[in-house]
């Protein structure tokens, strides 16, 4: 909190005399005000309880189609990878000699699915598809992964009710890690 | 043949303080004490007039050299020797984008990496962005949602300090069964440290004002794929700043070209550049990058999730593999040493693959969530020796020896993926050679 601090009072310093210096902490105050559709411009995050999620919808099956079109080629037949990251199966592995870390055995929430699929793909052409084909990607994701079943609609109130088999499996280490877990006690 | 001067007496006769050759490193405090004066003499000594004057000089003495340039570079025979590891090499490229660049510490000295060797991770590309068109946006729980743009954000006080930035994945080919066999940027080249001057986060968030009960700020960047983490509210109002220049001046492209985030000890993903929005929200997003990467798998399969502080750490950057000893006498051996806890408390080196230590001389200063270099003074025998750097930080923290790290965490292809801080160690052979050896 010391720098912060500093900064603080050289702003004071410097500025608190200047005509333009209306914030009571001493900085310029030079931010714009930005409109919501400045933010919804920005902001492309998804939450696990499915905040920011869009309109639309998808099924499984339509994701196929999609998938074969735009993913196959990096992501392999059915998700299997090669030469990009697997996407399917390794469930039950996390604990073994030979854990296989994919949507289905690893992350632990389906929105995050969609968050990183619209954000970042295809690849070559991130965004470029719509929001009804980014549900239907995160719905065939979920289904080769037997997740949902293949019918099964994703929109913004189910993709949020979605249970990942690892759920649990994740131990939040900020800001101090649980003593079973901190290995840097013991060097 | 090596020379005999005054210099190499006092530091051959310094007194050993580890087995295997290491001695004293108050012997380099005597020595930068004479330096001058030894200077002074051996100056006097080659001021000796040639006659004709010109003969046996080198020809850069003898006709003007080359016209200043408006922007530098290192010299012709430094450009191709001294230059970063990109991954993959060029035979192995193929179809894959070569996003991911080491810097190479072995041929570096001093603690700042020049700005266009730092490393570089872009999971999708690096952006050529033009900053009369970014905006960095505040919005979500707070008071009043506000738009900065480059311009702006230049007119407030800004900050400067030294800070390193590690990724996560630093050095994840020590989890190998067997030493990997490249230089030393392979194996600790995700490491740089520099300069950064900006605005500190919380005099915008401040501006903006945060409501009651905000926590995390989810960051966007502006690349292809808007790579995005949730960084905890206390470390966004503690040092975290919207970093504009690196080393004096407008950072890179590679680094984040206009603004970037900067958490200064926090793992380097987290860093999020091209940054160009800032939500205040109540709760983490959970992004691909802070649960499908970026966690820890432990051994009974569950996965440590916001491991976020680097760990104690430190490497031998000289002499490493990318030399070779010409024969027995005085070497320097100098390192690097951090630490996301802030100061590094202590670095001892080992001669003797751990036997014994040694404490090294620290350079200062010693900046908090900066690299430190070490210096020990060494006088090699000939014979085998392994040498090794352990840290310590002034939170306690020691850096752990590689099998203590492995027996906690275990080895790929199980886990331990992130975060390896183990002790390194060079194996010095008779022959002068070095190699990377597990000990």
């Amino acid at each position: 909190m010391s720098t912060r601090r500093l900064v603080l009072a050289l702003a004071c310093l410097g500025i608190a005399c200047s005509p333009s210096g209306q914030d009571p902490d001493g900085a310029p105050g030079l931010g714009l005000p930005a409109s919501n559709e400045d933010v919804a411009h920005v902001f492309w995050s998804i939450f696990p309880d499915g905040e920011n999620l869009p309109p639309g919808s998808g099924t499984a099956a339509e994701g196929r189609i999609l998938f074969q079109l735009h993913c196959q080629a990096c992501h392999g037949l059915g998700g299997a990878g090669k030469p990009a990251d697997r996407l399917v199966g390794g469930q039950g592995s996390l604990g073994s000699e030979m854990p296989v870390k994919t949507i289905g055995s690893y992350w632990p929430y389906a929105t995050t699915v969609f968050n990183y699929v619209r954000r970042a793909m295809p690849y070559t052409a991130p965004m470029s598809l719509s929001n009804d084909d980014y549900y239907a990607l995160t719905a065939y994701l979920l289904q080769i992964n037997e997740i949902i079943s293949s019918d099964e609609i994703v929109n913004a109130d189910t993709l949020p009710q979605v249970v990942m088999p690892n759920r649990e499996g994740f131990v939040l280490s900020y800001p101090s890690r649980p003593a079973r877990y901190d290995y840097r006690a013991d060097p | 043949m090596p020379r005999k001067t005054n210099l190499d007496d006092q530091l051959l006769d310094a007194p050993p303080v580890a087995g295997n050759g290491l001695l004293d490193r108050r012997a380099l405090l005597k020595l930068a004490a004479m330096g001058s004066v030894t200077g002074l003499a051996a100056g006097r000594a080659r001021l000796a007039f040639a006659d004709p004057v010109a003969a046996g000089q080198p020809e850069w003495l003898l006709a003007p050299g080359l016209p200043a340039e408006a922007y530098g570079r290192p010299s012709r025979f430094e450009l191709e020797r001294v230059k970063r590891y990109v991954w993959p090499l060029e035979a192995n490229r193929g179809q894959t984008i070569p996003w991911l660049s080491f810097t190479p510490h072995d041929l570096l000295h001093g603690v700042h990496t020049p700005s266009g060797l730092h490393f570089e991770i872009s999971h999708h590309g690096i952006p050529d962005i033009d900053p009369e068109r970014h905006e960095l946006l505040i919005h979500g729980m707070v008071e009043r949602p506000l738009k900065f743009n480059l311009e702006r954000l230049d007119r407030y006080p800004t900050v400067t300090h030294d800070y390193f930035v590690e990724c996560a994945g630093n050095s994840g080919r020590l989890w190998n069964e067997e030493p990997v066999a490249e230089t030393l940027a392979l194996t600790h080249g995700f490491l740089s440290g520099s300069e950064w001057t900006g605005v500190p986060l919380a005099v915008l968030l401040d501006e903006a004002g945060i409501q009651p009960g905000a926590k995390w700020v989810i960051a966007e960047g502006a690349d292809s794929g808007s790579l995005s983490r949730s960084v905890p509210m206390g470390k966004a109002l503690d040092d975290s700043m919207i970093a504009l220049y690196q080393n004096g001046e407008r950072v890179r492209p590679g680094q984040g070209y206009p603004m970037r985030l900067l958490n200064p000890g926090f793992e380097g993903n987290t860093n999020v550049k091209w940054v160009r929005s800032l939500r205040v929200t109540d709760r983490p997003a959970m992004t691909r990058f802070e649960t499908s990467r970026y966690t820890d798998l432990m051994p009974d399969g569950k996965a440590l999730q916001f491991t976020l502080e680097m760990e104690v750490k430190s490497v031998i950057t000289r002499p490493t593999n990318s030399m070779k000893l010409k024969e027995p006498g005085y070497y320097e051996i100098a390192g690097l040493a951090w630490t996301g806890a802030g100061r590094i408390r202590r670095v001892e080196v080992s001669a003797d693959a751990g036997r014994t230590w040694g404490d090294a001389l620290l350079q200062e200063p010693v900046s908090p969530k900066m690299t430190t270099r070490f210096r020990m003074p060494w006088r090699w025998d000939g014979g085998p020796a392994t040498l090794q750097s352990r840290a310590t930080d002034e939170s306690g923290r020691v850096q752990p020896t590689r099998q203590a790290l492995i027996a906690a965490r275990g080895r790929p292809p199980g886990p331990g993926t992130y975060h390896f801080n183990g002790i390194h160690s060079w194996g010095v052979l008779p022959s002068g050679e070095i190699r990377h050896v597990y000990a």
